[in-house]
């Protein structure tokens, strides 16, 4: 017997709606145990306050805010060069037998669980920073370097794809024009893959101030504003994934109440990238 | 359209079925702080291996958390990792064993003993030297549980009193990562359960009285919390009957072999 086409399209609409309602219901959960918080608070006291201490109803979350920006910062620091840098190599350098085994290899990086990363960056990275550079070692430093590593894949992936999606004219134009091969790589085709390039930039950027699991293992977690790259921090999701074990009451919404900054970061960040590479290139 | 309408039924069919086999396997609840609960998880498997028809279900929570339900009534029993509350004193208390917490540093560090002054100067970051202590010139580097964790609350009770733990203290989330970064850092100080002291760090004399078990029982080593099973009344039925055995021999020495300090003093 035939199902008739509207029935399965009417079950597919529905599938799709119920993603979206599950969103909703999210966004709906988050904002209506975080805000009673806030403004009980003070949106002020919450988002500039310097210091977290819930068992004296004190609630200020700017050190986070702050530590987020740098340890985001740092990892683009880290990813950007590096993950640009590989972007060119495999579109336009690489032999076709290598690429095939590199391509796959970079999108295995994103398929590693971010626990390995931190597990990796405290047994490793964490006693080396440790030694060589003073401070405790679980730093913004090494959480920078992690993540750099852990965004590499959002980075490379969207840009190749910037890159290839370039009309082969463009190409062909400038190295007919008597461009060296690198002149047409680094004067015509990433300035016109430039918008496609920022997109991933900022999509990697999404990605590191979401990271959780790795950063608790590797910032340390102190609630203080860092003076240093090698100072102990705490970010938005860690402050999250760290005390939601035990926090109840007004300390459980202060939890929704910073998840509610990072919903906004996030939506911010990805307006941006779809903004962004929505535009065309000049 | 049959088709369709034999998955929705099917599923109708199922579901009640899977809701029905939950029900069908009642037994008591066991609710409240993470500290106690592996140990709980322990006893209830023990328990469960030598019962077969019952069935024990052991939640986390935090210990308000467990007390909290309790009340309610949405657990049997709640797990506490501190003393109750004067509002809580009415509930039905049964200590099933003892917990140490032990002031730990890294092994290779010179520092042996230190009095309890000294440890809440180190924890609240009036002294940042371990050269201030007679150690090496080096910062010291504070390792501490995050908000809201009982092991943290004690802590605070018993050490640090009305001072604060400095803000730049570094926070891990389990008595675990606390371990597992001072094993690595020569440098830091940290507590921890005295059950979960191993070969990696070491546990210092606080004024002169070593953490074990011997010194928690004459009471030399204060730095101990019970841990609590909480009830809205006297035990009956399945409820009775876990306590019983959780407070027999030969649990008492599972709880033991774990690093707990046993309500019973000589065992076997």
């Amino acid at each position: 017997m035939q199902v008739p086409e509207k029935v399965i399209e009417k079950i597919l609409l529905l599938i799709a709606l119920s993603s979206i309602f599950i969103l909703a219901l999210i966004t709906f959960f988050i904002f209506e145990e975080g805000i009673p918080l806030i403004l009980k608070v003070g949106p002020k006291a919450f988002l500039l306050g310097e210091k977290w201490i819930p068992s004296k109803g004190l609630f200020g979350i700017f050190p986070m805010i702050v530590s987020s920006f740098w340890v985001t910062l740092g990892a683009l620091l880290f990813g950007i060069p590096l993950g640009l840098a590989c972007t060119i190599f495999l579109s336009e350098l690489v032999p076709p037998s290598i690429g095939t085994f590199f391509r796959p290899a970079i999108q295995l990086l994103a398929a590693i669980p971010s626990v390995i990363y931190g597990f990796w960056g405290l047994i490793v990275l964490v006693p080396l920073i440790r030694i060589h550079l003073g401070g405790p070692g679980l730093s913004i430093l090494a959480g920078s370097l992690v993540l750099g590593f852990m965004i590499l894949p959002t980075i490379i992936t969207i840009s190749e794809d910037a890159l290839n999606a370039l009309p082969p004219s463009y190409k062909a134009g400038a190295l007919a024009l008597g461009a060296t091969h690198w002149q047409t790589i680094w004067r015509v085709l990433i300035p016109a893959a430039r918008s496609g390039i920022v997109a991933g930039v900022i999509l990697g950027m999404g990605r590191a101030i979401g990271e959780t699991m790795a950063m608790i293992m590797i910032l340390g977690n102190a609630v203080k504003m860092p003076a240093s790259f090698l100072d102990s921090a705490r970010t938005l999701t860690t402050n999250i994934g760290i005390e939601m074990g035990y926090a109840s009451g007004g300390h459980r919404q202060a939890l929704f109440a910073t998840g509610i900054v990072l919903f906004f970061i996030i939506m911010a960040l990805n307006t941006l990238a779809i903004f962004l590479s929505r535009r065309r290139a000049p | 359209m049959k088709i369709c309408l034999a998955w929705f039924l099917s599923i109708l069919l199922i579901f009640p079925q899977i809701v029905g086999c939950q029900r069908s396997k009642a037994g008591i609840t066991v609710a409240g702080s993470t500290s106690v609960e592996p140990f709980a998880e322990l006893l209830a498997e023990e328990y469960m291996s030598r019962y077969s028809e019952s069935h024990i279900y052991v939640q986390g929570g935090g210990s308000t958390a467990g007390i909290e339900a309790v009340i309610t009534g949405a657990a049997n029993i709640g797990m506490s990792s501190r003393n109750l509350t004067a509002a809580e004193k009415k509930l039905y208390a049964v200590t099933i064993a003892r917990d140490a917490i032990a002031i730990i540093v890294h092994i290779s560090s010179p520092i042996d003993n230190l009095p309890l002054d000294k440890i809440r100067e180190v924890f609240s970051g009036k002294i940042t030297n371990w050269k201030e202590l007679g150690g090496p010139d080096h910062p010291i580097d504070i390792v501490t549980r995050e908000e809201g964790s009982g092991t943290r609350e004690s802590f605070q009770k018993f050490v640090m009193g009305k001072e604060d733990i400095n803000l730049g203290a570094l926070v891990q989330d389990s008595n675990g990562a606390v371990r597992q970064v001072i094993s690595s850092d020569p440098n830091a100080i940290g507590y921890i359960s005295l059950g979960l002291v191993n070969e990696q760090v070491k546990a210092l004399r606080i004024s002169g009285v070593q953490p074990n078990l011997t010194n928690v029982y004459n009471g030399k080593y204060t730095f101990v919390r019970p841990f609590l099973f909480v009830l809205s009344g006297e035990p009956v039925g399945e409820a009775k009957s876990f306590i019983d055995f959780v407070l027999s021999p030969q649990a008492q020495k599972l709880l033991l072999k774990e690093g707990l300090v046993p309500i019973i003093e000589k065992l076997g």
